[in-house]
């Protein structure tokens, strides 16, 4: 019997605004332990929270992107848990109205379309940073930093619908596009600004009941997401392929010993008591704001790629890679606007810039080298100036020094021998030179020719031009074959 | 409406209360009282009526999204009953 | 003339014509305190000598001409659940019994500018939980009136400083009655604020959507004058209400010819003693000699306001004292049941069981019991539903009337222990003044008599929302014409105690 796998996941990503959600706190990453914490964001007695409104506006950005509805009323509750980097006791979150629910995302898979739904997005506040053990170098105790508590959140829950591996990893790349074309969330995995809790079950090929699943946290990187998910698989298959059941719980990944284990402690199933945050007056989203919103939305990754291939007449290959971030899909389409020739600048894109930005690990935004760098190069290779090769040396030099062509080629005297007087003269030297391939040639070996032009962009270190050399090759050998 | 000694024992753990095993039985006779009283609620058709959160008419209330100075971390740390360096230091958490 | 026993408004004739001065004001408070705290015990912090030295600030900017706000210079007792800026700020409770606040609420910021001088932090029924002053982890406050009754609760502190002329007037904070009833126990004037008038932000909260901040004083005029002061809205509480503040001496006319009293007969059911059934008969009467038009109306769901209040302010309660744990500020337990597993849910457990009193335990295990899975409907949405028939009732009544009267409490202060071991007994004491929370209402407690023993009995007024200025009005025109407000305490040393014949 065969088992097929459910996942479905609850994702957590921490909105870029400047302040907290409910207070003026700053939400930066990595600050002195509790430097950026008050009375409010710790929880003091007799503070109040009021709500960021940029929260709301990023917070519902994401909703439209992933096609969700918009609730007209939704309101805020607590949930009530206890544990020490949750400074009041209670989060502040949205249990019985999130502000958006029913959307998706699709994710392609295998040129086929699939579609991903979801099933609420509501807003939260994060909660603060406790520290343990090698961390801290205390054996009995443990430290805690609120500078974390009270960023604000969204998580996105989606439905147990991703049956594979290779789904879960299309969703959260997926994912993490949209909120970075967004700009909404800066994803980044290692500082804990997006999280990821995976549900997993088993269920034998063809059934349609789920299987207990298993909530797994702890996952840090796609890559971890991905490793616990495939060691989970095994787990629970093998339980139910010895007649076993999988128990209903939550399991941490152990990055270092490559399995997972239960959480210890959470025996029994949590009762949070929800109920409305009398604090907070209710969020009614009003119609005019969500149509402003709607409006500034940029356009997504999905439709970018798709207008990218019509555009400019590249494969879709080229068009996945161009847009799967922001920044390069702008850096592409600006240089394209400077020299309209699509194919030319995503070959150079893909090639040339995304091979040297690997190299020197630097991201797009960071590239030396800019569009218009790139455009004027492309002009100089159309128009003659410089030859394919060449350029490869012009864009080295551009990266490495943020000059643009036209400098580089004049300080490096790489321009191409257009002049016809200079060139006459060595074409004539190359022909004294080889007697042997005229002969060739003027006896029909008409190929003779590519070996001539060789020597002559030998003779000038590649700088001829290649036309140019051909065009006066064949006038002094047809005029020799007359003599 | 009587409460058992385990719901008593439940919702002490739940709010974080240790209860000594004669307030456990205090308790549990005391709020069984007042639990039987508020049954008295059941005695309104409450079907169609809108449940009160607020009182007061307001909806949307937000703030911009400006930075405000945080408290300094001394005064941040002062009235933690135990701290270390920047930190409030706690019992070692079991995950 | 005993200048603590003035009022704000008298005080500040005397200091702008400069016959007195703000430390001279402020060492009679404190001299008075000195005398007769220990027998009180309405403060749970005094400042003395930080009193005295903002005093002389005052006194300079007042010989500089600078006389601004009316309350100037004047002295103010705060009650202990209101959060001021490095000083203690303890909730009568263990477990934030050395709590330094690193920030002022909003009403104390307020005050601070109009240069209030604060004398100190009074007594208080633990996280403002009682109705008679003797949850505190400091004692209970004793009755000026009668030592051995109870001052009401749970701003008792406040209200006895006040009666007792250990303050000039104070600041309380009412969830179910919590100003209105200690004021009517001690013989001195609480107002209640509409829900949103004056801002949360700095009160530590108990039921947030039920606590309001108001003033105790000894005359009407002093609480339209402290109103002033206190109302408005703020970008920190989102509750506040934006709405304009009237000045509200203006409100204070003598005449209440033809205006429509409502006298809902729910309050004056079996449960009512005679003694203050006939007060408040009598104050009928002197109101409709007035020109009122006073007549019977109901307020049918009333007998339900006990328990809508007990399940949701104990709900909203147990999730707002979730957050003292020892963690970041407070008590933390000295026992060390460590080494073991769940060290960290030792250290709360510990923590909390030490650090809060009984009622406070018990209203915190009630409130998790109502949102605890399987009963949030049953108790928590079904109180919330039943408040929004007693809101409809008020709403109702309004149409008819301009305002409310009826008892503050059904009965005169009772002694001290005679309730404390049965919380039911003790709940149903608020029934009176409790619906006024639910409906977010304005309502006020004037003093309109004396038992034969000689304790204070007070009578209560609602309005719709935002109509204070109704109160204040019927109010003031009452005690224009009665004299019930300006009967003291014998209290001073030098003459006999009262301590019996309640």
């Amino acid at each position: 019997m065969n088992y097929q796998l459910v996942v479905g996941l609850e994702v957590h990503a921490e909105l870029s605004t400047g302040s907290k959600v409910f207070c003026g706190c700053p939400t930066r990453f990595g600050g002195e332990p509790n430097s950026q914490t008050c009375p409010v964001c710790l929880g003091l007695p007799g503070v109040l929270p009021v709500l960021n409104k940029k929260v709301v506006e990023y917070a519902i950005r994401a909703a439209l992107a992933m096609n969700c509805e918009i609730s007209r009323h939704s309101r805020f509750d607590r949930k009530n848990y206890y544990y020490p980097d949750l400074p009041k006791n209670y989060q502040i979150s949205q249990n019985y109205l999130p502000f958006a629910y029913n959307g998706h995302l699709n994710i392609s898979i295998k040129g086929a379309v699939k579609r991903i739904d979801i099933d609420n997005i509501h807003l939260e506040e994060d909660a603060g940073k406790n520290l343990h053990g090698e961390d801290t170098g205390l054996a009995e105790d443990s430290l805690v930093d609120f500078n974390r508590a009270g960023v604000p959140l969204i998580e996105i829950v989606t439905r147990p619908d991703m049956h594979s591996l290779e789904e879960v990893e299309k969703f959260m790349t997926n994912l993490r596009d949209v909120l970075l074309y967004l700009g909404i969330c800066d994803c980044r995995m290692e500082e804990g600004s997006l999280r990821f809790e995976a549900n997993i079950s088993m269920r034998p090929e063809g059934e349609s009941r789920l299987g207990n699943r298993v909530e797994m946290k702890n996952l840090n990187s796609f890559k971890m997401v991905l490793k616990a998910l495939e060691y989970e698989m095994g787990r629970q298959e093998n339980l139910l392929r010895e007649g076993k059941t999988v128990q209903p719980e939550t399991m941490l990944w152990d990055e270092a010993k490559g399995m997972t284990s239960a959480m210890r402690g959470k025996e029994e199933a949590p009762d949070y008591r929800y109920f409305p945050e009398p604090d907070l007056v209710p969020l009614v989203i009003d119609p005019e704001w969500l149509k402003e919103i709607k409006e500034s939305l940029p356009e997504l990754p999905q439709a970018r790629e798709m207008r990218l291939m019509k555009e400019y007449g590249i494969p879709e290959y080229d068009s996945a890679v161009l847009t799967a971030n922001r920044p390069l899909a702008d850096f592409y389409e600006e240089t394209v606007r400077l020299f309209p020739n699509g194919k030319m600048v995503s070959n150079w894109v893909m090639v040339e810039l995304l091979g040297r930005l690997k190299e020197r690990n630097l991201k797009i935004e960071d590239s030396p080298l800019r569009p218009s760098h790139l455009a004027e190069m492309l002009t100089l290779i159309k128009d003659g100036l410089i030859s394919g090769k060449i350029a490869k040396d012009v864009f080295t030099e551009m990266f490495t020094s943020g000059k643009g062509a036209r400098i580089v080629v004049e300080e490096k005297g790489w321009a191409q021998i257009s002049d016809e007087s200079q060139m006459k003269e060595i074409v004539e030297e190359v022909i004294r030179e080889n007697p042997k391939s005229v002969e060739d040639f003027q006896g029909g070996k008409k190929k003779a020719i590519t070996f001539l032009v060789g020597q002559v962009m030998k003779e000038t270190r590649g700088k001829a031009n290649p036309q140019l050399v051909n065009k006066l090759l064949r006038e002094k050998l047809q005029i020799k074959s007359k003599m | 409406m009587k409460i058992s000694k385990k719901d008593v024992e439940h919702v002490a753990k739940l709010a974080r209360l240790r209860l000594a095993e004669e307030e456990k039985e205090k308790f549990g006779k005391q709020l069984s009282e007042i639990l039987e009283y508020v049954k008295k609620l059941n005695e309104l058709d409450t079907e169609k009526v809108e449940p009160t959160s607020h009182v007061v008419p307001l909806k949307n209330v937000m703030r911009e999204d400006e930075v405000r100075p945080s408290l300094p971390v001394e005064d941040v740390l002062r009235n933690a009953p135990v701290r270390e360096g920047k930190y409030f230091k706690v019992p070692k958490i079991i995950q | 003339m005993n200048l603590n026993e003035l009022t704000g408004h008298e005080i500040n004739k005397l200091l702008a014509r400069k016959e007195v001065s703000a430390i001279e004001v402020t060492e009679a408070v404190l001299k008075r305190i000195g005398k007769m705290d220990d027998r009180i015990n309405a403060y749970v912090t005094v400042r003395s000598e930080e009193a005295l030295r903002e005093a002389e600030e005052i006194d300079k900017k007042i010989q500089r001409g600078e006389m601004g706000s009316p309350l100037m210079g004047i002295p103010i007792a705060i009650k202990d659940n209101i959060c001021t800026r490095g000083v203690k700020t303890t909730c009568s409770s263990k477990i934030l019994h050395n709590f330094q606040p690193p920030y002022d609420a909003t009403v104390v910021a307020k005050l601070r500018k109009a240069g209030v001088i604060f004398i100190g932090k009074t007594n208080m029924d633990e996280f403002a939980m009682g109705s008679s002053t003797e949850n505190s982890a400091f004692g209970s406050t004793h009755n000026p009136w009668n030592l051995n009754a109870v001052p009401g609760g749970s701003s008792g502190g406040s209200a006895a400083a006040v009666a007792a002329g250990e303050t000039i007037f104070a600041l309380g904070s009412d969830t179910g009655g919590s100003i209105r009833q200690p004021a009517g126990f001690c013989g001195v004037t609480g107002m209640k604020p509409t829900y949103g008038l004056v801002s949360r932000y700095g009160l530590v909260a108990f039921a947030s959507s039920l606590d309001q901040i108001g003033p105790i004083t000894r005359d009407i005029r002093d609480t339209a004058i402290l109103m002033n002061l206190i109302c408005g809205h703020d970008p920190k509480d989102s509750t506040s209400l934006n709405v304009p503040v009237p000045d509200y001496t203006q409100a204070l006319v003598n005449d209440i010819k033809g205006l429509k009293i409502g006298i809902p007969k729910e309050y004056f059911g079996e449960g009512i003693e005679l003694e203050v059934r006939e007060a408040i008969e009598k104050a009928i009467e002197a109101l409709k000699k007035l020109g009122a038009n006073v007549k019977e109306t109901s307020l049918p769901h009333t007998e339900y306001g006990v328990a809508i209040y007990y399940l949701i302010a104990t709900a909203e309660a147990s999730s707002n004292l979730a957050r003292y744990d020892g963690v970041r500020y407070g008590y933390r337990t000295k026992s060390e049941r460590r080494k073991a597993k769940g060290e960290m849910v030792q250290m709360y457990e510990d923590t909390r069981r030490e650090g809060f009193g009984d009622e406070v335990k018990r209203r915190i295990m009630l409130g998790t019991y109502g949102l605890s899975a399987g009963y949030y409907d049953a108790y928590y949405l079904k109180a919330q539903k039943v408040r929004t028939l007693v809101r409809e009732d008020f709403d109702k009544a309004f149409k008819d009337f301009h305002c409310l009267l009826t008892p503050t409490s059904s009965t005169p202060p009772f002694r001290i222990g005679e309730k404390i071991d049965d919380p039911l007994k003790m709940y149903l004491s608020d029934i009176f003044t409790i619906s006024a929370n639910l409906a977010g209402l304005p309502a006020i407690s004037i003093p309109c008599g004396f038992t034969k023993g000689g304790l204070p009995i007070g009578l209560q007024l609602m309005a719709k929302p935002l109509n204070e200025e109704m109160l204040l009005r019927v109010a003031y025109t009452f005690e224009q014409n009665t004299d019930h407000h300006l009967r003291k305490p014998v209290l001073d040393a030098d003459k006999k105690i009262a301590t019996d014949d309640h």
